[in-house]
């Protein structure tokens, strides 16, 4: 998008500057211009000012806090405070929590969902609407509901203790939505390609296989992505099944952070919402085309 | 053909895992989760039988009415404050920007992936009062105005949630309104224009028309969203001061996990599901009537 811009706007600019009927003068066009960039400037303001007092609150010491203003900068760069968050704080342990519940559950959503996508909308038997129906009141149903009997069903199977009840919940919780928007984009893949490798003689499984999910990849990237925040950043199910400091994902583990420290430290404090906060943000950009389209694609066709 | 694309074992190796999935870990616990609202203790201690005391429970106790009006109020504020600035900055994307807005968004939508936990042990430090002045209370005394404890009334505790929901989702409703505003075609636009349609008209009489299905399925979106709100609320006041802040869920989970009831959790959470249900259903109706009206 961006590398067309510059080619569409030459033209225009240059026929508005021969419009002869022109009688505005550039400067007062830059003056009315004016009000547009100071209502940027200030959206910028307050989405991004919050974030750089984070990252500079993170490299304070606790001396530094108690007895500065609060806008004062750092007196040195280092980064004593997210070895303490690391190590003392135990983020470590809590980062590789998230990643073995995330992972995962990420996997099985993925491969259960698309197939199940595909089999809704490719594949033509009865009931089908019926059944996508009920995966979307899924989409509707809050967390709460599933809560209490899941915590009796993990309890009495022993899995409480362990990782599993997380990844089992995220992955039945992560595939109403998946179903949904795969659903919706296998509609948008005409039939025709099917029915041509239907009567090559491929079997529906290996259409799946080899023309539909590569047809859909993009699409699987998107809710892929979709689905990580929602689990890297939940709380509920992660407050549920894994409050113990072994197994607290890093949600849980900042929430109870100043637990740890006994009073509160300031310095370990913002290095490890640092830390969570451009961890995300990092995956963010780097995968940022990708999603934005993704987003609006998906749920605008919906 | 058709014995191929409606193979029944394929369908069941492609559908089976999903299906078994979904059923066993959701379908069944929220009928399951329905029978406990006729019990009374928890998975430890063991169930006994309490008829329907849990829902007269429910129609008297004064907390389940402090905890759904504020879950209400929260939603109904969210909610508007959530599509007026996304559609707000959508329609300042389109029409201000153009084609440059790409990286304002990008900038925008950065608060939507960051984790709510860490936004709102943000927000809480930037609102603190004790044991130092956060930044806003250090702004406030900068212009010669006192420090406010954010936290200590209920009044304005709800306040700072709203801004920091707000902050943190505007980036999102903006750029799914974009993408509603960017299909109106152009030439729709241009001819408006031609006939004299300009800034506030324009907006009124054509663009919000044609982007009213993205407009309502953002405000189903998001009234969904609000009324399960949980995490925003637990890491930044935890229901407090006292339960002024709390909503139906957080309370749910007090119930169910502090005081280990089990029964009486369940029934607010099938109050809860009710709810969302209900206001799903009821906008998703008017929104199409609407439709056919026009």
């Amino acid at each position: 998008m961006s590398t067309q811009a510059p080619d569409q706007k030459v033209p225009l600019e240059a026929m508005q500057r021969q419009e002869p009927r022109r009688t505005r003068s550039r400067a007062a066009k830059r003056w009315a211009k004016l009000p547009v960039h100071l209502l940027i400037a200030l959206l910028l303001v307050v989405v991004l000012y919050p974030l750089l007092w984070l990252v500079l609150g993170s490299f304070k010491t606790q001396q530094e806090f108690l007895n500065d203003p609060v806008w004062s900068l750092p007196g040195s760069f280092n980064f004593d405070n997210y070895v303490e968050a690391w190590t003392t704080g135990n983020l470590a342990v809590f980062v590789a929590n998230s990643l073995m519940a995330t992972l995962p559950s990420l996997a099985l959503i993925i491969v259960f969902g698309v197939a199940a996508g595909f089999a809704l909308e490719v594949m033509v038997w009865k009931g089908r609407n019926g059944v996508l129906l009920i995966f979307l009141t899924g989409i509707m149903v809050p967390g709460q509901m599933i809560l209490l009997p899941l915590f009796s069903a993990y309890f009495n199977t022993g899995l409480t203790g362990t990782l599993w009840p997380l990844i089992i919940t995220y992955t039945a919780t992560g595939l109403p939505l998946t179903v949904f928007m795969m659903a919706t984009y296998f509609r948008a893949v005409p039939r025709e390609v099917f029915e041509a490798s239907t009567l090559d003689g491929a079997s529906i499984i290996r259409s799946f296989i080899s023309i539909g999910f590569p047809m859909v990849r993009n699409a699987v990237f998107t809710v892929a992505l979709v689905q990580f925040f929602f689990i890297w950043n939940d709380l509920l199910i992660a407050l549920t099944f894994a409050n113990n400091s072994d197994l607290s994902t890093i949600q849980v583990g900042l929430l109870n952070f100043t637990g740890q420290f006994g009073t509160v430290q300031y310095g370990p404090l913002f290095a490890a919402i640092c830390l969570n906060v451009f961890g995300t943000l990092a995956i963010y950009l780097f995968l940022n085309q990708r999603i934005m389209k993704g987003l609006a694609a998906g749920s605008v066709k919906g | 053909m058709q014995s191929v694309l409606g193979d029944k074992k394929a369908l069941i190796i492609l559908l089976g895992p999903a299906l078994l999935v979904y059923t066993l870990v959701m379908l069944v616990p929220i009928i399951w989760s329905m029978g406990y609202t006729f019990f009374s203790g928890n998975a430890i201690s063991g169930f006994t039988f309490a008829g329907t005391d849990n829902f007269t429970r429910l129609f008297t106790d004064p907390e389940v009415r402090t905890a759904l009006s504020f879950t209400v109020r929260y939603a109904i504020v969210i909610t508007i404050g959530q599509i007026l600035m996304g559609y707000a900055l959508a329609l300042m994307y389109v029409f201000i920007l153009k084609k440059s807005s790409n990286i304002i968004r990008t900038l925008v939508f950065f608060p939507v992936v960051l984790p709510t936990v860490a936004v709102a042990l943000l927000f809480q430090k930037m609102f603190e009062i004790a044991p130092q002045n956060g930044l806003v209370n250090s702004l406030l005394n900068g212009v010669g105005v006192e420090s406010v404890d954010w936290f200590g009334s209920s009044s304005s505790s709800f306040w700072v949630i709203v801004l920091m929901d707000i902050w943190r989702s505007m980036g999102f409703y903006a750029v799914l309104l974009y993408a509603g505003l960017v299909d109106i075609p152009e030439d729709m636009l241009e001819s408006a224009r031609l006939d004299g349609a300009t800034g506030w008209r324009l907006i009124k009489n054509i663009v919000l028309p044609l982007s009213m299905p993205v407009l309502l399925s953002s405000i189903i979106f998001s009234i969904n969203g609000t009324l399960k709100v949980f995490d925003s609320i637990v890491a930044l006041t935890n229901g407090g001061p006292g339960s002024s802040t709390t909503p139906l869920t957080l309370y749910m989970f007090r119930t169910s996990f502090a005081f280990g009831d089990y029964g009486y959790g369940s029934s607010i959470a099938l109050l809860l599901t009710l709810l969302c249900l209900i206001v799903t259903i009821f906008i998703f109706r008017s929104s199409r009537r609407d439709l056919t009206k026009d």
